[in-house]
């Protein structure tokens, strides 16, 4: 996807390298600090939840070069989950949170363990079809009460003392949680663990012959891939306080695969700025219904003949840094 | 001895090469006259294999001039190539395997009306008639390697572009494809071969065309070889 | 009224006949997707709108232009591989020096597209298209009521798709074909001019499709988004039958149509589901799929 370099091993990230990406963090965070402020809250928040969807799914396609085109599934089951959780069991946001992640991270294991079997398309097309059969089965199980979904579901009191009723306060703890997840995911990037996911994503066979059970890697990526995938759910539906199909439906998994191209594939930055183009597209554009769609469709087809390096990549590319 | 003056069939200049962005062939000059077995020698990584790949058209990027038949191909693609009569023969033989051995030899399209028929090709491999029901998966060494040379044959090419036709085969089959290139020589193909094995080059070959490092760095005529067999070495390193 | 297992043999007989005409398209679909594969090295996502095309063509000639289903049925292949073809020349064909990811990323947008634009003119709501005259009505088998239509569908899909093997596997032309889809440049030296085979194989292909589309346009609603979750269904039934046979594919499409069908008589819950299920147990125990090789 990305040409192979010579050496197996990366570097660590040289100290240029960490200012520029310290920089570049400090003002995302800034940005992200600021906006409820300056516009309505509501959507700097999707924003995040989006970002770090898609900075999971970067994880799991830009540095495993496993490409998922199911991913709504661990988005939606998370979001399911906390909700059933939350409304019905009546459990205190922190735990609706925890059992989401938890519930998205098991199904990972399952799907992951079946579908790295298989490598490059077919790969795509077999996380396509599990995410496929659980969208069915939420339109069909009770709990998820079909095209109604899980409404009005309470955000209640954070270890019981924050109410997330109150906007700041569910504004600080999403951008609290975003940024755990981003940090999670560079240090994960950063490791050696990392290191040894770019070895197999350039070369499996090496990476092999170099004595990596690379099923284990894969696997451990897919699941914490999938992990981080529910926790995005999950806090999107105590945002929103809704799960519905739209979380666990193809359009979804695509969309997360269009903010990652859009913003540049294995790029650090990449898939918050793919996140934050789209759903802006998104919310100023929805009155025009299935224009979207093919707007959508347009930047795919324009992603993939001429701007592969997405939006960060291509910056990266002219200022000769890692973003 | 007086060489009469006789224009080259093939003649290639400067030819450079790359795969990406690692240049291969560096400026390529040779030719090849009709009627004529020339072979390229030299050792593993000289940019033989890429000069025939060049010649075919098989290498996307490439400058340089290769006339043939006074028509320049280095622009053209590698099927305008062979419709003009030249044709590849692959050092991995390049059997298709979901093909059976006469699908195989029938899958090259007649580029001219002259080649050989059918008959003749399995005259000179009388194996392949046995087993023209066979996949190509199924086939020897041996066997293969007759087969990405006769199936050539009934194209009405003139020009043969052999990469290293023996290697890996037993001697007994080795002979045979001496004996093949000799009588294809005396029907008037002309031929280039890539060869690491220069004793079998040596009983076939009017020419050889020493490659170092993407040049072609000496050339030596058949009749000057056993003179010149020290220089020879010293380049090949043997 | 003879029942099996509780269940009466009409409805039962009704479902397999259900089962066997979402089998000729299953069929169908994945032998296009396969020879694509095949060629291209590309999962032509696009094939589930390309088949929803097909359907609009039968739609647009009977009622702008007045040509009946079976002039349809030989017109919208034509346009739609023609349309394909210029996909091919003019996108697709920039990508086969990268990642195949991109192929299916490029088909996806263009899936959207397509889709998109149909959407936009015509909504969500479905149009019908009549059964052809010809093949109106329907015959009683004595276990069973037969519509000739749907009858049509299975024959005429297995002709095509025993043509299309046959047009493979045993013709000069097929020849080309597998070789190519082995080795492209040693076939292109050979003097055949591989690119427009790719171009044409693509037509081909997506022409199966909107063959497809017309085939079902009389059964199913005609829709801008009937090919969506079709195409889903189609790439479960590739992976379980593994693209590496032509024959593969044709009898995975019917085999895993009828397992639909009877999953909908004795478990009608797990209808939607049993493809992807037996695509779970398939990769378990034969991750290359039950006619594929591992690469």
């Amino acid at each position: 996807m990305i040409p192979a370099p010579d050496r197996i091993f990366y570097a660590p990230a040289s100290s240029v390298e960490i200012r520029h990406q310290g920089v570049a963090f400090i003002f995302m965070v800034a940005v992200f600090a600021i906006a409820p402020f300056v516009v309505y809250p509501l959507f700097p928040m999707k924003v995040m939840c989006f970002a770090l969807f898609a900075c999971a799914f970067n994880l799991l396609l830009g540095y495993g070069g496993l490409m998922s085109f199911g991913h709504a599934m661990f988005l939606g089951t998370a979001g399911y989950t906390s909700a059933h959780a939350a409304k019905v069991w009546g459990v205190p946001p922190e735990v609706a949170l925890l059992l989401g992640t938890s519930a998205a991270a098991l199904l990972g294991l399952v799907v992951g363990a079946i579908a790295i079997r298989r490598q490059g398309i077919y790969f795509a097309m077999i996380t396509l079809a599990f995410a496929q059969m659980m969208y069915f089965f939420y339109l069909q199980t009770p709990f998820t009460y079909g095209e109604d979904g899980i409404q009005t579901v309470p955000r209640g009191h954070l270890f019981g003392l924050v109410d997330l009723s109150v906007p700041m306060a569910v504004y600080f703890v999403v951008l609290l949680i975003f940024i755990g997840g981003f940090l999670i995911i560079y240090r994960v990037i950063h490791s050696p663990f990392g290191q040894v996911l770019k070895t197999i994503r350039e070369n499996e066979v090496r990476a092999i012959s170099l004595g990596y059970d690379t099923n284990r890697y894969k696997l451990l990526a897919f699941v914490l891939s999938a992990s981080l995938a529910g926790l995005a759910g999950a806090t999107k539906m105590l945002v929103f306080g809704l799960a519905s199909l739209t979380d666990v439906h193809l359009a979804m998994s695509a969309e997360v695969v269009l903010m990652t191209l859009l913003g540049g594939l294995g790029t650090i930055f990449g898939p918050v700025v793919g996140a934050l183009i789209i759903v802006a597209m998104e919310n100023y554009f929805a009155q025009f219904g299935p224009w979207v769609t093919v707007a959508q469709g347009s930047i795919f087809i324009g992603c993939v003949l001429a701007f592969r390096r997405g939006v960060v990549g291509e910056i990266a590319h002219r200022l000769k840094m890692s973003l | 001895m007086t060489e009469q003056r006789q224009e080259a069939l093939l003649s290639v200049e400067g030819l450079r090469a790359w795969y990406g962005e690692s240049n291969v062939l560096h400026g390529v000059d040779f030719e090849v006259r009709e009627g004529e077995v020339a072979t390229l020698l030299g050792r593993n990584g000289a940019g033989k294999t890429t000069t025939l790949k060049s010649i075919m058209g098989m290498i996307a990027k490439r400058d340089g001039s290769i006339r043939f038949d006074g028509v320049e191909l280095i622009r053209l693609p590698s099927n305008k190539v062979a419709r003009l009569g030249v044709a590849f023969c692959p050092e991995e033989r390049g059997i298709f395997s979901s093909l059976n051995v006469e699908e195989n030899l029938l899958l090259p399209p007649k580029v001219r009306s002259d080649g050989l028929t059918m008959t003749q090709v399995l005259a000179l491999f009388p194996n392949l008639q046995e087993r023209s029901l066979s996949q190509g998966s199924k086939l020897s060494g041996g066997e293969q390697q007759m087969l990405a040379i006769g199936r050539i044959l009934r194209t009405g090419a003139r020009l043969l572009l052999l990469d290293e036709p023996t290697e890996g085969l037993a001697p007994v089959i080795v002979d045979q494809i001496r004996r093949t290139v000799l009588h294809l020589k005396s029907a008037g193909f002309t031929i280039l071969l890539v060869e690491q094995n220069f004793r079998f080059a040596a009983t076939v070959a009017d020419r050889h065309y020493v490659m170092e490092n993407g040049r072609v760095i000496d050339m030596i005529l058949n009749e000057e070889l056993q003179m010149r067999m020290p220089v020879l070495h010293r380049y090949l390193g043997v | 009224m003879i029942t099996i297992l509780g269940v009466s043999t009409q409805a039962l007989f009704g479902q397999l006949l259900i089962g066997l005409i979402n089998g000729s398209f299953y069929a169908l679909l994945s032998l296009g997707l396969a020879l694509i594969f095949g060629l291209l090295n590309i999962i032509n996502f696009a094939h589930g709108a390309l088949y929803m095309m097909g359907a609009f063509c039968a739609y647009f000639l009977l009622t702008k232009a007045g040509i009946g289903y079976w002039g349809a049925l030989v017109i919208a292949p034509l346009l739609v591989g023609i349309f394909g073809s210029a996909i091919e020349r003019l996108m697709i064909s920039r990508l086969y020096q990268l990642d195949h990811i991109y192929g299916l990323l490029l088909t996806f947008g263009i899936a959207l597209v397509v889709e998109g634009l149909f959407r936009i003119e015509y909504g969500s709501t479905g149009m019908s298209y009549p059964v052809p005259a010809s093949l109106a009505g329907g015959d009683n088998l004595g276990f069973m009521f037969l519509p000739r239509y749907r009858a049509w569908v299975i024959v005429g899909s297995l002709a095509v798709c025993l043509g299309t093997w046959f047009l493979i596997e045993k013709t000069r032309l097929g020849s080309y074909l597998r070789a190519a889809t082995e080795n492209p440049d040693l076939v292109r030296a050979f003097g055949i001019n591989v690119p427009l085979m790719i171009t044409m194989t693509y037509g081909f292909g997506v022409g199966l499709a909107a063959f497809c589309g017309v085939m079902a346009a009389p059964i199913y609603q005609v829709s801008p988004q009937m090919g969506s979750e079709l195409i889903i269904v189609v790439f479960a039934v590739v992976v379980i039958g593994g693209m590496g046979s032509i024959m593969g594919a044709i009898l995975t499409g019917f085999l895993l149509g009828l397992v639909e069908g009877l999953t909908k008589v004795f478990y009608p819950e797990a209808a939607n589901t049993v493809i992807f299920i037996l695509m779970a147990i398939v990769l378990m125990i034969r991750p290359a799929g039950l006619f594929g090789t591992q690469k």
